[in-house]
């Protein structure tokens, strides 16, 4: 990677081991000011891990890590400093309401008076929680919650975040908000570092992204290097001729086709050129067609492509 | 800001969080401070009659029983209150948000002091109630201005130890139900002591150990400066080093379990 960008988050053959259990087997990562990470990868890869290692919640079993520029094992407190983290369970306090929760981390932000209270209804407005702001989150509904969590962490005004799987569990309404926010917040010059189990969410979000798997990266890169290596994508079609599956299978260079079940998978990076291509095919060759999907490449495809192993036991 | 301003700031914030707490979650405090009111009642209007009789005073009967009994009362006044707070501490450390905190630049220690100052504040309010009502039902306590000052230095030293202990246990419980249970061997400890009638009538095994435990101590230092007697300058050493003991070991404890989790 050729870069001149100053490094936000860097780690170095970062390990976690717990007794004879290895969660982390060694990971390099260099995330760049300014841009988004995304550490994709099951229930279990570590991702979690490599969070509460880079926010100072737990120390590295080996290896090194700076975040912000300083050391997460001897400079922990300037790291505390630099970063905001949102976990998978939001982390609001159940018996405040929205807004004390948003002073009380002005307060531990050490903010003045003034600047919390103008900071609180700016972000209070900003994530459409006003209305909530006087009941307990104990009542907001999951994309509240995690709206809310988010605005706290922005209270102190980090340059680096953390966000560890901030959509699991969202419908997709405030999955779409969760995402423009997350935009925003990089637009605004912050370093995002994001986890999540979603092949989509990485590609709408990531600048990079590394697939982490049994607590090694498997692979690393944007999300078109990415999707490069994986041949998961393809479109399915479902003839209405029997008689025209083979000559369809052999003009689309299809990967697989079924003559009882008249489909035929074609292998495609689900680009509109290489759909408007097929379509043309089709066209050209008057082939008739009741179905046409197109599967693009998820999760599963990713591990089975790069780990070559499915993940039965997940 | 000096690393100690922040202490003290962060503190407050935690402080002010606890407080609230109380006020939205009231149903604990109640609890907390019902309990010792209704094992004075119990003990002086069940029992007092016939314990005060055996005490060997002049008088004898409920009244005498009642003088003897509500210095101890007062003490099992704070062991209530910090039943509760092992408990919040071990629902605390459950909440997402503490591991927020630990990712704040803030200092550390103030989510457990927090804690402990609305403890100690908590375990007052018991032992208010429990004196208007001890009061209430012909108590007459016969301490001096100065010896009421006393008496709330020597209530908020032993608190401040007790409370330590129990943000140790509520730390270290793996569990909510584990943290409501540990501190239960508090509660007994003023009955192997001075606190329900006098150590001397107990067999020397138990008499042995009451003689030796922090509450009987405790329960004297408070008894002596409730009555304007002179307080024994070893039961009043004792207090202050079990307190102190107490508190140190709760703290290196609490903050061992914080750092590490």
């Amino acid at each position: 990677m050729t870069t001149t960008k100053t490094l936000a988050i860097e780690a170095a053959n970062l390990t976690k081991s717990y007794g004879e259990n290895e969660v982390l087997k060694g990971i390099d990562i260099a995330v760049p000011e300014g841009t988004i990470f995304s550490l994709l990868g099951p229930n279990g890869a570590g991702k979690t891990t490599t969070v509460n290692i880079l926010s100072t919640l737990i120390p590295a079993s080996g290896g090194q890590a700076r975040v912000g520029g300083f050391d997460v094992a001897g400079q922990a407190d300037s790291v505390r400093g630099a970063i905001g983290v949102t976990g998978q369970f939001a982390a609001v306090d159940g018996l405040l309401t929205g807004r004390e929760n948003l002073r009380l981390m002005g307060r531990l932000n050490h903010l003045p008076k003034q600047e919390i209270r103008r900071r609180t209804e700016d972000l209070l407005e900003r994530f459409d929680l006003v209305d909530a702001a006087k009941r307990p989150p104990a009542t907001y509904s999951g994309g509240m919650k995690r709206r809310l969590d988010i605005a706290m962490c922005l209270m102190g005004d980090p340059k680096i975040i953390f966000l560890d799987e901030p959509t699991t569990g969202l419908d997709p309404r405030s999955r779409r908000t969760m995402w423009q926010i997350i935009r925003d917040l990089v637009k605004a010059g912050t370093t995002i570092f994001l986890t999540t189990q979603y092949l989509e969410e990485a590609d709408e979000l990531a600048d990079r992204i590394a697939v982490l798997d049994g607590g090694r990266i498997v692979a690393e890169g944007t999300p078109e290097q990415l999707k490069r290596l994986i041949p998961g994508g393809h479109v399915g079609l479902r003839l209405h001729r029997a008689d025209q599956v083979e000559h369809a299978a052999r003009v689309l260079d299809a990967g697989s086709f079924d003559a009882d079940q008249l489909t035929v998978q074609v292998p495609t990076d689900a680009s509109v050129d290489s759909l408007r291509k097929i379509l043309d095919t089709l066209d050209r060759e008057g082939i008739e067609v009741d179905e046409f999907t197109v599967h693009t490449p998820d999760l599963d495809d990713v591990f089975l492509s790069l780990t070559g192993q499915a993940k039965a036991d997940a | 800001m000096s690393t100690l301003a922040h202490t003290v700031s962060d503190t407050s914030t935690m402080l002010n969080r606890q407080l609230k707490h109380m006020l939205r979650y009231p149903s604990l405090t109640v609890m907390l401070v019902g309990m010792p009111v209704v094992f004075l009642l119990l003990f002086v209007y069940v029992f007092g009659g016939t314990i005060g009789d055996g005490l060997g005073g002049p008088t004898g009967g409920r009244e005498a029983y009642l003088t003897y009994l509500t210095p101890g009362m007062l003490l099992m006044a704070i062991v209530a209150a910090v039943q509760g707070t092992a408990i919040s501490v071990a629902m605390d450390m459950t909440e997402g948000i503490v591991d927020r905190f630990r990712t704040m630049k803030i200092a550390r220690v103030s989510v457990l002091t927090g804690h402990v100052i609305a403890s100690v504040l908590q375990s007052f309010l018991c032992m208010a109630v429990l004196l208007a009502v001890a009061v209430a039902i012909g108590f007459r306590p016969e301490a001096t201005p100065l010896g009421w000052l006393g008496l709330v230095g020597v209530l908020a030293l032993i608190s401040f130890g007790l409370t330590w202990l129990t943000v140790g246990m509520g730390m270290s419980a793996k569990s909510v139900e584990e943290a409501s249970n540990t501190p239960m061997i508090l509660m007994l400890l003023p009955f192997l002591g001075s606190a329900f009638v006098p150590t001397e009538s107990m067999p020397t095994v138990i008499q042995y150990f009451a003689d030796y435990q922090p509450f009987t101590p405790f329960i004297e230092v408070v008894r002596a400066l409730l009555f304007d007697n002179p307080v024994e300058g070893a039961d009043l050493i004792l207090t202050a080093a079990w307190s102190i003991g107490l508190a140190l070991l709760g703290y290196t404890i609490s903050k061992k379990k914080f750092n590490k989790r």
